[in-house]
């Protein structure tokens, strides 16, 4: 019954016919996809072309859909094949299979010197959308802002606290431990090379003002833009993926005001906070390698930081925070409301989220830094 | 073989599944004979999907057997697992079109997997599958998001009958439909069951596919089969249910 399928061509004077038997399925398109293309060799010259299909013993949409292709490529000018001997079984899926119109697939991904320089072109306008995107963004959250403060009822502290557990209360063991280690890996490495000098002491200093001024908002707001950035791109998102902000719309909420501005409060109140405790981790953990490793006694490193660093140095780095709060927020958000309906475009804005808040953070930084010089703090 | 005809396609037996303290399936019993459409019923809650989920094998059942074309799924091994799964297809409340891939790809997806087949045959395939569920060539090379709900869940029962399956099951696959546009997919179900000599296992709330397409009907409520069996074995019953449901303002409607 499961013989294999065949396709013989019986002489029949002036008439072609081709006798088709075995099983007509899936598993046999290869074999059957060749026997088709040779058959098809065949037409011309005949005055009338027959496929019997009574010896079929069992047909799929890929078998009915080899012999329509077979019928369609004999039928020449007024010679029109016929199928034959189909069983009643089958000659519904055949008449199915004939109402399909074979187009032919574009395809459309050659690559061409124009293409190359179009898609050049519309990355560089791209930028200027997303430069765009953001100062856009940027209005609008102020704007909302402007409107909170105007009906401070309307505020959500409900949900901004939420975002303020999430982002700052849950961050704070990862954040803590992580510049802990950085102060320890700075202060071994100041004193393995000041010691060649005898400069051991000016450990403290380097530690001091490279922490509190750069390294600890610094990496902190890179693992902020990792971590919560990336979340909030994800949860926006997943909303505009599944109608809820357009749903949040027609119910007369502004989705900036509900979902957005809580977050970005939560951010920026939330980045000083860990900066601060980062900051401190940092020096804990520097204080405790020059000590072991260095050799250093607390008290001499304490006395030490308090010459080296003054309360300006705490001030450049903490006034920084709340700014790349708003960049990463802003960022975030503008990416979780771009999102379109698939999987993957959730995919490739969360990480155009975190890739373009850690940059704008590496910018703000360096603004700040020509900014801090200019006034001589 | 011919064992396999007499046997029901999918038979299953003593099904108890439980989410935490709540038995959801409590020792339910099921046959779905070969070549018909089983229409499956009952309230909003009462684990229909459960069911069908249990039997794919998306959910964990605490105790019972499924067998599907004689296959004991718990005793089978991975191609044994493999080769039932090749021959059934299953079309989603939701669609579950792959998000990223366009209606060709979701459609190729599975013959990819499965089968060794030219690239122009699968183009053409693809394309027959979408005439046969009722949507134009056209279609083929957008992305599921830019499709409306009718034509996802048509797009998905194309990929479902991808491989020419012999079973599939088809949860709520007229919900979101227009009342013509759900009449032509019980046609459809119904043609397609014909042609390829499908069984089909459909989740239904719709009354019009459970008196058009339906050889058969199968009622859950409490965790078990209540009722089994035609329409009109259906319309006689006496369980206060099936009185409402079959005898209410909408099923009156339906009856004409």
């Amino acid at each position: 019954m499961n013989g294999d399928p065949k396709l013989e061509r019986i002489a029949k004077g002036n008439a072609l016919a081709l006798c088709a038997t075995g099983t007509w399925t899936a598993s046999f398109a290869p074999v059957l996809e060749r026997m088709v293309a040779d058959a098809e060799k065949l037409a011309g010259g005949s005055q009338s072309i027959f496929i019997d299909v009574s010896e079929v013993s069992k047909l799929d949409t890929f078998g009915a859909w080899l012999i329509e292709r077979l019928r369609r490529s004999l039928t020449q000018g007024a010679v029109e094949a016929q199928i034959a001997g189909l069983s009643a079984n089958y000659s519904s899926l055949v008449d199915e299979v004939r109402r399909v119109r074979a187009t032919p697939v574009i395809d459309s991904s050659t690559i061409t010197i124009t293409g190359m320089l179009e898609q050049i072109g519309r990355a560089v306008a791209g930028v200027a959308g997303t430069v765009a995107g953001l100062i856009d963004m940027l209005g609008a959250v102020l704007a909302a802002v402007a409107r909170t403060l105007i009906h401070p009822r309307s505020f959500r502290l409900t949900s901004t606290v939420h975002h303020l557990e999430q982002v700052c209360w849950r961050a704070v063991p990862i954040v803590v431990l992580i510049t802990f280690l950085i102060g320890c890996i700075i202060a071994q490495q100041g004193i393995f090379h000041f010691r060649r000098f005898g400069a051991d002491l000016f450990v403290v200093d380097m530690l001091g003002v490279l922490v509190l001024r750069e390294i600890g908002v610094l990496l902190v707001a890179i693992m902020v833009a990792g971590r919560s950035g990336s979340a909030y791109t994800a949860e926006l998102g997943s909303m505009k993926m599944r109608e809820e902000i357009d749903a949040l719309r027609t119910m007369g909420f502004d989705p900036i005001e509900v979902l957005v501005l809580p977050r970005m409060l939560a951010l920026v109140l939330a980045l000083p906070i860990l900066a601060f405790l980062g900051a401190m981790a940092a020096l804990y953990g520097g204080g405790l390698v020059a000590w072991l490793y260095g050799g250093v006694q607390p008290e001499a490193f304490l006395l030490r930081l308090r010459d080296a660093i003054s309360i300006d140095h705490f001030i450049v780095g903490i006034v920084k925070a709340p700014v790349m709060a708003a960049v990463i927020g802003i960022v975030a958000c503008v990416e979780g409301l771009a999102v379109q309906g698939s999987a993957e475009s959730l995919g490739q804005h969360t990480t155009s989220s975190v890739v373009k808040g850690i940059f704008f953070v590496i910018v703000m930084d360096g603004v700040f830094a020509i900014f801090f010089a200019a006034i001589g703090m | 073989m011919a064992g396999e005809i007499q046997n029901p396609i999918i038979r299953v037996r003593d099904i108890t599944v439980q989410f935490g303290a709540t038995r959801v399936l409590d020792g339910l019993d099921l046959d779905v004979k070969r070549g018909e459409i089983l229409g499956f019923v009952g309230p909003s809650g009462a684990g229909k999907s459960v069911l069908t989920r249990t039997i794919i094998g998306l959910v964990p059942k605490v105790a019972g057997s499924i067998e599907v074309f004689g296959v004991d799924l718990d005793a089978s091994n991975t191609s044994q697992r493999r080769n039932v799964e090749r021959r059934w297809g299953v079309l989603f409340q939701q669609g579950a079109l792959f998000s990223s891939l366009t209606v060709r790809q979701n459609i190729q997806f599975p013959m990819r997997e499965y089968l060794r087949v030219s690239q122009r045959l699968m183009d053409e395939i693809t394309i027959a599958k979408l005439t046969m569920v009722g949507l134009k060539p056209e279609v083929a090379d957008r992305f599921p998001s830019e499709l409306s709900g009718g034509m996802i869940k048509r797009v998905a029962l194309a990929r479902a009958l991808s491989l020419d399956p012999d079973l599939v099951f088809l949860d709520e696959p007229t919900s979101g439909l227009d009342p013509i546009g759900a009449g032509d997919f019980d046609e459809l179900v119904r043609t397609l069951q014909r042609t390829l000599g499908l069984t089909v296992f459909m989740v239904t709330h719709d009354l019009d596919s459970l008196y058009t397409a339906c050889d058969r009907i199968a009622v859950l409520g409490n965790g078990k089969i209540i009722a089994a069996g035609s329409i009109a074995d259906m319309q006689a019953s006496q369980h206060p249910w099936l009185r409402q449901y079959f005898h209410g303002k909408r099923a009156r409607a339906v009856m004409g």
